[in-house]
């Protein structure tokens, strides 16, 4: 089922939350937005669930064309995992599965046996059959988030709202579930939202990604799109690492195609990646810098180096072998050259 | 300085001192001399013992200090038995009364955000501050003879002060904080999500109050209602106040005893004290209970 949501407005006192955002979630597509903390993010997700209402006279919700904006969330057919799960630290795990059954009115409620095999049936699809009697305290955090998905699956929701689903959990667990979430999307195929503070995990795992930040809704596209085409300075920079150089600084190293040309005004934006070095020795154009420290731990080795020119200093990210087959220490000489770089001077095309 | 002896230096075991490992291993504050700690732990004792044990037992010694016989007689006499049972008709008031009025409030402030939060938290918490004597006379003064409501209350035949109205009132007013004092902090550690949960999971607000709410505040909700009724057993001053120390009809339990003692009927004041002071053993009882059992829980 698809969301739409248009031109919400939300203050909370004198804090605006969300300033006229637009969203339009097609059916089936899990959808990341991503931003900053503060940035509005839960608040939309809350909104879209019907646990906050937009402030009065300003933007309607959509389900499937369907306007919900004034229904309560218990009618809004939503799946929601909050961020601390908030399993009923009371009831096993098979109780909190079963509470949005059990709470159904006589008539539309299943029987104990329905009840009981539908439990089942939702806690071998998150892997915690087994489970079932534990209760939420027992449980690590990577089996709560599950149990806690297993929950707002029960109620069959139209739609699935994750807010920071992985944001409580360790570096290794949350690498291993997101990826668990990824396929577990392409299984069940439901419409999903998921709110996440974390560039990588966004553009990992979405099929979309809704950049906000301060209130409003900055770009949406797919993860290659705003990460190879970012629509302002504040996505760039979000995205990823980043060099903010002056441009008349490297027009000397950037006579490239496709590389910004000589003579550009202002600010340029270069991902380390896409900086090249060569030995300055070999005399080919590029910019002279040098090396000012060498961080080689892990895949890559990143390099810190200091324009001889502007002494402006960039961060550049190039593989082990590159770096042993340039063979720079500390203090050597090397010259730069970009190999892609934005630039968001009106229209400035790159 | 050759780097190979830098190495040979930096995989030497440390060599640490005898005296100073022994030190480690024990923290400075339980170091303390045996002669403190026997002497800390006897001022303790020989202070418990003074001002609570030693009381307590007197009132049980000089309750059967002329026999099991004169004990009985002393509780089973008309006017006893009348500040019992009124002892428990408030209670059996009061306590219920607290229990809705300390859910309410305490589901109020921490489940809602609205204005004049911080004053009704303050005013929860009036009940502690004034004096019982105090609580007592503001009933008088509103609902006596010559108070606010007093000409009206006459007129319609109604009796509050020195009668069972205006002791009901002042108890719930001083045993007014217990339950919400205990259910606040518990719920707002325990915050809205799970009642949120319930909400999307399609429960009514009922339902998740019963379903979610109440079990994860079962064992606060009755420690708070053990502390509740303890206050409105024993409430004396409030009560005093307003009671007018009617014999079978107006008198409590702890008026009763005050009334005995007076009249230099120790046995008798001793009888009923050794009640209460048997109600308040039980209460104590249960709520270490309750406290053992809410670890094990936790």
């Amino acid at each position: 089922m698809s969301i739409e949501a248009h031109n919400i407005r939300k203050r909370f006192g004198l804090f605006t939350a969300l300033d006229g955002v637009d969203l339009n979630v097609p059916a089936g597509k899990l959808v990341a937005l991503l931003g900053p903390s503060g940035s509005g993010k839960t608040t939309l997700l809350r909104i879209i669930a019907g646990l906050e209402f937009p402030d009065p006279g300003s933007g309607r919700v959509l389900f499937h064309g369907d306007d919900v904006t004034d229904l309560p969330a218990g009618r809004r057919k939503v799946g929601f995992v909050f961020q601390h799960y908030a399993l009923f630290r009371h009831m096993s795990v098979f109780e909190n599965v079963a509470f949005g059954l059990r709470v159904r009115g006589r008539r539309e409620r299943p029987s104990d046996a329905a009840i009981s095999e539908r439990v089942h049936r939702l806690l071998e699809l998150v892997q915690l059959d087994g489970l079932a009697g534990r209760y939420p305290s027992q449980l690590s955090g990577g089996q709560r988030q599950r149990v806690a998905l297993a929950r707002a699956l029960a109620v069959e929701p139209k739609v699935l709202l994750l807010d920071e689903p992985f944001g409580a959990l360790d570096a290794r667990v949350r690498k291993d579930l997101r990826r668990w979430l990824r396929r577990f999307h392409d299984e069940i195929h439901l419409t999903t939202i998921f709110v996440t503070h974390d560039q990588e995990e966004a553009l990992e795992i979405a099929d979309e990604v809704v950049i906000m930040n301060q209130a409003r809704v900055e770009q949406v596209g797919t993860p290659q799109q705003v990460y190879d085409r970012p629509a302002n300075p504040f996505v760039y920079q979000f995205l990823g690492n980043v060099n903010v150089m002056r441009a008349p600084a490297l027009a000397g190293a950037a006579r490239r195609p496709g590389v910004a040309a000589e003579g550009a005004e202002g600010q340029i934006y270069v991902r380390p990646h896409d900086i090249e070095l060569t030995p300055h020795a070999s005399g080919g154009s590029g910019a002279a810098a040098i090396v000012r420290h060498i961080h080689a731990a892990g895949p890559h080795a990143r390099l810190i180096v200091e324009q001889v020119e502007t002494r402006e200093q960039v961060e550049v990210e190039i593989s082990r072998s590159e770096l042993a087959a340039l063979g720079v220490r500390v203090s050597d000489l090397v010259r730069l050259r970009l190999r892609q770089a934005h630039s968001f001077e009106e229209d400035y095309a790159i | 300085m050759a780097p190979s002896d830098l190495f040979a230096l930096a995989s030497a075991p440390p060599t640490v001192p005898h005296r100073r490992r022994a030190r480690a291993v024990q923290p400075r504050a339980t170091r303390d001399p045996a002669v403190a700690r026997w002497l800390l732990t006897a001022i303790a004792l020989l202070f418990l013992t003074f001002f609570l044990v030693l009381p307590l037992a007197v009132v049980f010694v000089e309750a059967f200090s002329h026999g099991i016989g004169r004990y009985l007689s002393s509780i089973a006499e008309p006017d006893a038995l009348s500040a019992i049972r009124l002892t428990l008709l408030t209670v059996a008031i009061v306590v219920p009364a607290n229990v809705v009025f300390g859910l309410a409030a305490a589901w109020a402030i921490t489940k809602f955000k609205f204005a004049g939060k911080s004053l009704l938290i303050t005013l929860i918490d009036l009940p502690f501050a004034v004096s019982p004597v105090i609580a007592g006379l503001i009933y008088v003064l509103v609902f006596g003879a010559q108070g606010w409501f007093g000409p009206w209350l006459i007129a319609h035949n109604l009796r509050v002060i020195f009668a069972v109205p205006g002791i009901v009132l002042a108890t719930t007013f001083v045993t007014f904080p217990f339950v919400a004092r205990e259910l606040i902090p518990l719920m707002q550690s325990q915050g809205t999500d799970e009642e949120y949960s319930a909400v999307t999971l399609g429960a009514s607000g009922w339902q998740t109050f019963w379903r979610v709410t109440l079990p994860n505040i079962r064992w606060g909700l009755l420690y708070g209602v053990i502390l509740c009724n303890a206050r409105a057993l024993g409430e004396f001053g409030a009560v005093s106040v307003v009671s007018g120390h009617i014999r079978g009809e107006t008198n409590t339990m702890p008026l009763h005893v005050e009334i005995l003692y007076n009249d230099y009927n120790i046995t008798g004041a001793f009888a009923v004290a050794s009640l209460l002071a048997l109600l308040a053993l039980v209460t104590l009882g249960v709520k270490s209970v309750l406290e053992w059992r809410q670890a094990g829980s936790a």
